[in-house]
């Protein structure tokens, strides 16, 4: 292990990205789905740098720049539906949010 | 041990732990903490790669704004702690996290075991590419479209998110 | 103008249309019977011109074809509504509008103050077009829409009076029991087409009588189409085993009895058998079984005829045993015979049936000739013609029916044999003595009938008219047709006429033996059928006039023959009990109770079932949980990348 290769940084990257998968499924609370989906994002986003870095390419960090734009876009949204929910049920679980049960 | 080595797995492992800790909590504000502790060790990776200007604005946008926000939510929600699941998902849960295994060991699989003689062993690139010169000039010469649509998109959000989170016109009035 | 004859034979179908749409509207009878029988007269006379036609030409040349328009095109079949304009065809149409019409003149009074006047003559009309159609066709499947055709009118003529009964059921029954006791014969003509369609490749008759004897078939294949056409034949002709419908059809007014039953349709089987000489001579097998059937049928409705009471019944078993002579005709090769006798039985037949519907008219419908008698009196001309109608039927010398039958009979000892002959001599004297029973019981003698009550009255001259003409036609309609060794060579026009189209027919069939029989054997047969006619007649006359005693004892002595004579053998019963009630016990207990209910609605109730289960426990897939979804993705997600893996 004397070298770091790209490998590396890729397996962390899949790491984060499948216990941010796991945390999307099981976890009740909106907010922290919300959270781990971020987590997933910023998963993606350390495999596009890596591989920037390594092949040379200016193209991925750019990208990973507009990836966060968009992460930033969709969190503040994302919340400010989770608020107006709330305000109507008065609860986070997601449980509940099942309207389109059969 | 090079330098680069030792930071590169204690950046990584305190990563991987915060991520985990991140999903088996059961209060959200604990779960938002280690969410940034995530995001910071994140930066440190990003600054291994000479990733100076990702690095920077991952602490100042991520950790520093939607990390706040979500913590700023969390405190006005009150949100509990995390009750047991209910219904159907009681079942399911075994099995996620089975799941989730295998598609790790796929993908650890996929990585260990494809060729990449192109990639190189480690980065051999200057540190330029990732300073703000480098990628502002990029942005500006070859990117300008999806920069404006990111503005335009920003925008977007903005109003959106105040016309959602606004309380009745009429209560308001109030 | 050859080109438009085909108007001869479409004519009709406009009166038909014409009437049909019309007819309802208008209220006097005068302008539907004029159009209608102006329709056949017009046709009638469109033939006689087409006649005149292939007089002047050489006998080689005496046959055109007149199209009128392509119909079937599939592949290299086709097929057109084509019409063959030879001897045989001719002389069949002519038969056909010249008695029709004198029908549909007849049925003017006839049908006078029916409430569905219009729709008489209007499926009048039908018929005489789909009959035309059946004769002049120049392919057999164009013949087999006329045959279909005929017997659709045949249904709807029986059924007219609809709502009226007849006998233990209704016309309608009888009108079914017509139609279905056809489709059993038209099964076998369309097996025997399927069959020339498969060895000749066209069913036109020019392409399959030209290529007989030059194409490589077995003669078991011309025993199988031959008989399989006669089925057919003995559905539509009334012959055994399919005559029963015949007597039930007496259900309708008696001029379809006469026109359809007597004239025309039943002769269609003879007429498709002659068309199709070249492939009967083929199979001496067939031409056996078609002489059997058609003396045993002879001989079988004649005893029948005999003990009858209902005067339309009696004439009906006369007309399945006069059949049973025209293919007995056939049979033995006297192709031609067969058609004269076609010809003379449509003229004296016709004229018996009309002679009865104006009796029935006079006597308020009654049909029993028990309850008739002297009629003579009060009805001198139909008295008068239905002697005639009788002398001619019965043989005596002189009269039409006489020179027919008698060629028949001659050509079954010919070339058939003794017992042909004897049988049929049998049967002559047997009609010889039903019809003149007839005639005696309903015209001679004095009133069996209250004459106080009822009145019986000569018919108008719209009904005795044709009656006469039909009168004048049986007796110098056999002139035509005079048997040579008498008068000479070339004396049989008829023949003469005839025989052109028979000619393949016959060259096939005797390579080689001719039998040659002397002319005094001929002399011979000729009187002993003469005498034992006369005598039959005047036994009759006689028996049923002054020594009416006789006729109870011989019924007392013969107690058993007499009630299965009248009980018409009980075919019908047995007909009833061995197939009608099976099928109709199967259909209803098994193909309806079982298989229509059960099996079909069961498995088409089961498929919506099935759906609506399998829906039912699909439906709760839709849990609103979005995050079993998610997990559904990662599911798939980690098979693919699985699969990724297995084929890298």
């Amino acid at each position: 292990m004397s070298e770091i290769t790209i490998n590396h940084y890729l397996a962390l990257s899949s790491f984060m990205f499948v216990i941010g998968a796991v945390g999307v499924i099981t976890r009740r609370n909106a907010i922290v789905v919300f959270m781990c989906i971020e987590l997933m994002l910023n998963a993606a986003n350390l495999a596009l740098v890596a591989f920037s870095s390594f092949l040379g390419d200016v193209q991925g960090q750019v990208f990973v720049f507009f990836v966060m734009t968009v992460a930033a876009a969709e969190a503040a949204v994302g919340l400010a539906i989770i608020i107006a929910i709330f305000r109507n049920k008065q609860s986070l679980n997601i449980d509940e949010l099942n309207l389109f049960k059969w | 041990m090079e330098l680069q080595t030792i930071l590169f797995w204690f950046f990584a492992l305190i990563a991987a732990v915060a991520s985990i800790l991140v999903i088996a909590n059961k209060k959200p504000l604990i779960s938002a903490l280690f969410l940034i502790l995530n995001f910071f060790s994140l930066a440190g990776i990003y600054l291994l790669l000479s990733a100076q200007f990702i690095a920077i604005s991952q602490v100042i946008v991520y950790a520093g704004a939607i990390m706040v926000l979500f913590v700023f939510v969390i405190m006005l929600l009150n949100a509990k702690d995390e009750e047991e699941f209910a219904g159907g998902m009681k079942k399911i849960k075994n099995f996620v996290y089975i799941f989730g295994a295998i598609i790790f060991i796929e993908l650890v699989y996929f990585i260990f075991g494809g060729n990449n003689e192109k990639i190189s062993a480690h980065p051999k690139v200057s540190v330029e590419i990732g300073t703000i010169e480098n990628i502002g000039f990029n942005l500006y010469v070859y990117y300008i479209l999806p920069f404006i649509v990111a503005s335009f998109l920003l925008l977007v959000a903005t109003i959106g998110s105040i016309l959602l989170a606004k309380k009745k016109i009429e209560q308001s009035n109030e | 103008m050859n080109d438009y004859l085909f108007l001869a034979i479409w004519l009709p179908l406009l009166g038909f249309v014409f009437n049909g749409i019309f007819g309802s509207k208008i209220k006097t009878e005068k302008i539907i019977g004029v159009i209608a029988s102006g329709a056949v007269f017009i046709s009638f006379a469109m033939f006689v011109y087409a006649f005149f036609q292939l007089i002047e030409k050489p006998v080689e040349e005496r046959s055109f074809v007149v199209t009128f328009f392509e119909w079937i095109k599939v592949g290299s079949f086709r097929v057109s509504f084509s019409y063959l304009f030879d001897q045989l065809s001719l002389t069949m149409a002519l038969i056909v509008t010249g008695v029709g019409f004198l029908i549909h003149v007849y049925s003017i009074g006839y049908m006078h103050g029916d409430k569905s006047f219009w729709r008489f003559f209007a499926y009048l009309n039908l018929f005489i077009f789909m009959m035309l159609n059946l004769v002049m066709a120049d392919n057999f499947v164009l013949m087999f829409l006329g045959w279909e055709g005929v017997g659709l009118c045949s249904y709807l003529l029986i059924g007219f009076w609809y709502d009226r009964k007849f006998e233990k059921s209704t016309t309608a029954d009888a009108a079914k029991k017509a139609f279905i006791v056809n489709r059993i014969g038209d099964f076998g003509f369309l097996v025997g087409m399927f069959l020339l369609y498969y060895y000749f490749g066209s069913l036109n008759f020019k392409d399959i009588f030209g290529a007989i004897g030059s194409v490589e078939i077995s003669k078991d294949i011309y025993t199988f189409i031959g008989l399989a056409l006669f089925l057919g034949a003995a559905g539509k002709s009334a012959q055994i085993p399919l005559y029963v419908w015949l007597p039930d059809a007496m259900a309708g007014p008696t001029p379809v009895s006469a026109l359809i039953h007597a004239a025309t349709m039943v002769t269609a089987g003879v007429y498709m058998c002659a068309r199709a000489a070249t492939i009967f001579v083929l199979s001496p097998i067939a031409m056996t079984v078609i002489a059997v059937i058609g003396i045993t049928t002879a001989m079988f409705a004649a005893s029948i005829g005999l003990v009858q009471t209902d005067i339309k019944k009696v004439l009906a078993y006369s007309t399945i045993s006069q059949l049973g002579y025209m293919f007995l005709a056939i049979g033995v090769g006297a192709f031609a015979s067969a058609i004269f006798h076609v010809m003379t039985h449509a003229f004296f037949k016709a004229l018996l049936f009309l002679g009865a519907g104006s009796v029935i008219h006079a006597m308020h419908e009654e049909q029993n000739i028990l309850k008739y008698g002297g009629l003579k009196k009060y009805m001198p001309t139909t008295s008068k013609v239905f002697l005639i109608g009788s002398l001619a039927i019965a043989g005596f010398p002189g009269f039409s029916g006489f020179f027919s039958k008698d060629e028949i009979l001659w050509h079954s000892y010919a070339n058939g044999g003794i017992i042909f002959w004897v049988i049929g001599v049998i049967t002559a004297a047997l009609t010889a003595l039903y019809t003149f029973r007839l005639f005696t019981l309903t015209f001679l003698d004095k009133p069996r009938f209250d004459v106080s009550k009822i009145h019986p009255h000569e018919s108008p001259k719209v009904m005795t008219m044709p009656l006469i003409i039909l009168a004048f036609l049986s007796i110098v309609g056999g002139f035509i047709g005079v048997p040579e060794f008498i008068f000479g060579e070339g004396s049989n026009k008829f023949a003469l006429w005839l025989d052109p189209v028979f000619e393949k027919a016959k060259i096939l069939s005797f390579h080689g033996h001719h039998i040659e029989h002397s002319h005094i054997t001929e002399l011979i047969l000729m009187s002993i059928a003469i005498i034992i006619s006369l005598s039959f007649m005047y036994f009759a006359y006689k028996m049923y006039t002054d020594k009416k005693e006789l006729a109870q004892k011989i019924a007392n002595r013969y107690k058993i023959t007499y009630a299965v004579l009248q009980n018409k053998y009980f075919v019908d019963e047995m007909y009833e009990a061995i197939i009608v009630n099976p099928i109709v016990i199967l259909s209803e207990k098994f193909l309806w109770k079982i298989n229509d209910v059960k099996i079909i609605d069961g498995f088409i109730n089961y498929l919506a079932d099935l759906v609506e289960k399998i829906s039912s426990s699909v439906k709760r897939m839709q849990f609103g949980y979005a995050q079993i979804y998610a997990f559904v993705i990662l599911f798939a997600v980690s098979l693919s990348l699985l699969f990724l893996i297995i084929n890298s």
